[in-house]
């Protein structure tokens, strides 16, 4: 599949599913976009040793991913980007941190290797949770959940904007491409001598849509302003749902979870 | 260059945060102020040309491989500096959210690092003074390669500090800064050339596309809002750089202590006191006003540079809260 095709699948299906009919996704945008910044601040919040708490952190991920019947292999898939540049910056902690810090089963464990290992499953931990919100939660009801918290209704207008015309001009821009590419076959990307023209002619075709664009909103009333549907929605449960897991999520960053649980059993 | 939510603290994230929303808060109101509704329609359709550009490969001459667009730089010759970084933040925005490219808690580090420079060190520092008077396809070239280069430079360095500041690397700071440095300077040649050579296009094509072309510099006073930038850098300075020299002697309560307890800190044990303090140790981002495992003199300048951000932000929040209370009176009477 090509780079075009891959980003226009990609929105394309996060829009369908954080539009399905399910309990989580008909929850308050507001609660889950406060609830993905809570988990992710607390997620890095841990020390870089704590690997034992942060394992503990799993449960709003897992708890989630179940109740709204999400796909893990796209959220895996989505690691992709981030995960390499986490690996990046944390490959080299062991060979800088060698002092050892656990042993098992008689092999001593570096301190770096367990930061490596804390680095790496708090970027899995970020991605995920970023997935969650996105997979459940569509652009118009973030964008509603942004201007609820008072973002400028400016930067929401151009945020929904931008998604309208992301799908036009990629396939635009697919367009241009393939027909470069069919004029220069066997070339990898587009020539220096083609920057400009293709590039530019681009551009030109945008601010001329863009002109066109303007012109039918304000036949439709357009001032300046863009609004955002009300919200009449109410969710049962889904105060408990907020609350509960602001207590849970806290406990699970002070108290290392899994070893307290361990400790009843054994 | 986008950052990852894993590579940074809460501390520095919530800095960022706190940067990057008052550099939109300024836009957002300097766009206002122009009172332009088909500027709203233009910053849509133009992130979205930004993201879809970003995707075309550029083939580098010579080198068999290819690079890409940024955009910040080329936003901003086309819709100034101030739409320009409000688009761009829409751009960062729907790239964390749908491609997962960066974060929701290191979107204010993406913004600062990669759309604050390219808008406002590109555009204002940059392309204005450059295009003021005659404007020639060389300038366009130069301003563009300038332009390009130092701000990703800029950003290239300001990831390097967010995070040594977040302390998640044990890779040293300097090692770090080589390897980030050279790689950004290549990207940011490759970036340089690409927006020139559609910036020359435009303006062989529709000059008066281009932001800032002819314009003259008004003759500001010494504004309000200058005023309190230049309090702020100074006293990012002050809490970042003289802080290094603060006194490690103790303070005046400190020393009265000592003469009446004969010791500075006051020690208590029990429950109670102990679960607060695990709590405040699990919690403390910055014990003792340097950062956790970390004793070196950049530790306590970062210290400086987050306390006094706090403290503002701490100030407006509790303006607000007495603004919105001073309200409910006011309505009640």
């Amino acid at each position: 599949m090509s780079k075009f095709n891959q980003a226009i699948y990609e929105i394309q299906n996060l829009d369908t599913i954080s539009k399905e009919d399910k309990w989580v996704n008909h929850i308050h945008p507001l609660i889950k976009l406060f609830l993905t910044v809570y988990y992710i601040g607390l997620v890095v919040s841990f020390q870089k040793y704590d690997l034992e708490g942060l394992c503990g952190m799993c449960i709003y991920p897992i708890f989630v991913f179940i109740i709204g019947e999400l796909s893990w292999k796209e959220a895996i898939y989505r690691l992709r980007i981030v995960l390499p540049l986490v690996c990046i910056v944390g490959i080299l902690n062991p060979f800088f941190d060698t002092n050892s810090i656990a042993e098992i089963g008689g092999i001593a464990i570096s301190g770096g290797v367990v930061s490596m290992v804390t680095l790496m499953i708090k970027g899995i931990f970020c991605i995920l949770a970023g997935y969650l919100l996105i997979a459940t939660t569509s652009i118009e009801e973030i964008c509603y959940g942004l201007r609820k918290i008072h973002i400028p209704k400016i930067m929401v207008t151009q945020i929904l904007l931008i998604y309208r015309y992301i799908f036009l001009l990629l396939w635009e821009t697919k367009r241009i491409t393939q027909a470069y590419a069919l004029r220069a076959p066997g070339q990898k990307g587009i020539h220096i001598k083609a920057w400009g023209p293709l590039v530019g002619q681009l551009l030109l075709r945008s601010m001329d849509r863009a002109q066109e664009v303007y012109e039918s909103m304000c036949i439709r009333g357009f001032q300046g302003e863009f609004f955002i549907r009300k919200r009449n929605e109410k969710v049962k449960g889904e105060f408990i749902y907020f609350i509960a897991f602001l207590i849970i999520l806290l406990i699970c960053r002070i108290y290392p979870i899994f070893e307290v649980i361990g400790g009843f059993f054994l | 260059m986008h950052m990852a939510d894993a590579l940074i603290v809460p501390a520095v994230a919530g800095t960022m945060y706190a940067a990057s929303a008052l550099a939109a808060g300024v836009s957002v109101r300097k766009v206002k102020m122009e009172n332009d509704s088909k500027k709203i329609p233009v910053m849509g359709v133009m992130g979205a040309f930004v993201f879809a550009t970003q995707m075309i490969n550029f083939t580098i001459p010579g080198t068999g491989s290819s690079g890409h667009l940024c955009g910040g730089m080329m936003l901003s010759a086309i819709l100034g500096p101030y739409a320009g970084f409000l688009t761009m933040i829409g751009v960062l925005l729907v790239q964390c959210l749908f491609f997962a490219d960066g974060g929701l808690l290191a979107l204010g580090c993406n913004v600062w690092n990669m759309a604050f420079y390219g808008c406002f060190v590109g555009a204002l520092l940059i392309w204005k003074p450059m295009m003021k008077q005659k404007v020639t396809k060389g300038k366009i070239i130069a301003a563009s390669m300038i332009g390009c280069i130092l701000t990703l430079q800029m950003g290239a360095f300001s990831v390097c500090l967010e995070t040594l500041a977040s302390g998640v690397s044990e890779l040293p700071f300097v090692v770090f800064l080589a390897t980030m440095q050279p790689i950004h300077l290549a990207i940011g040649a490759v970036e340089g050339l690409i927006t020139s050579a559609v910036l020359v296009f435009i303006h062989e094509a529709r000059p008066e596309l281009l932001w800032g072309v002819g314009e003259k510099e008004s003759e500001g006073r010494f504004s309000l809002k200058k005023t309190i930038g230049i309090l702020a850098v100074v006293a990012a300075g002050i809490g970042g750089i003289l802080s290094l020299f603060a006194s490690a002697f103790p303070d005046g309560l400190e020393w009265s202590m000592e003469k009446v307890a004969g010791t500075a800190e006051l020690e208590a044990t029990g429950g109670i006191y102990d679960l607060v303090a695990s709590i405040q140790e699990k919690t403390a981002f910055l014990p003792d006003y340097a950062l956790k495992s970390s004793d070196s003199a950049a530790g306590t300048s970062i210290s400086g540079i987050v306390g006094a951000a706090i403290v503002v932000l701490l100030c407006v929040g509790l303006a607000y809260l007495f603004k919105f209370f001073q309200k409910g009176k006011t309505k009640e009477a």
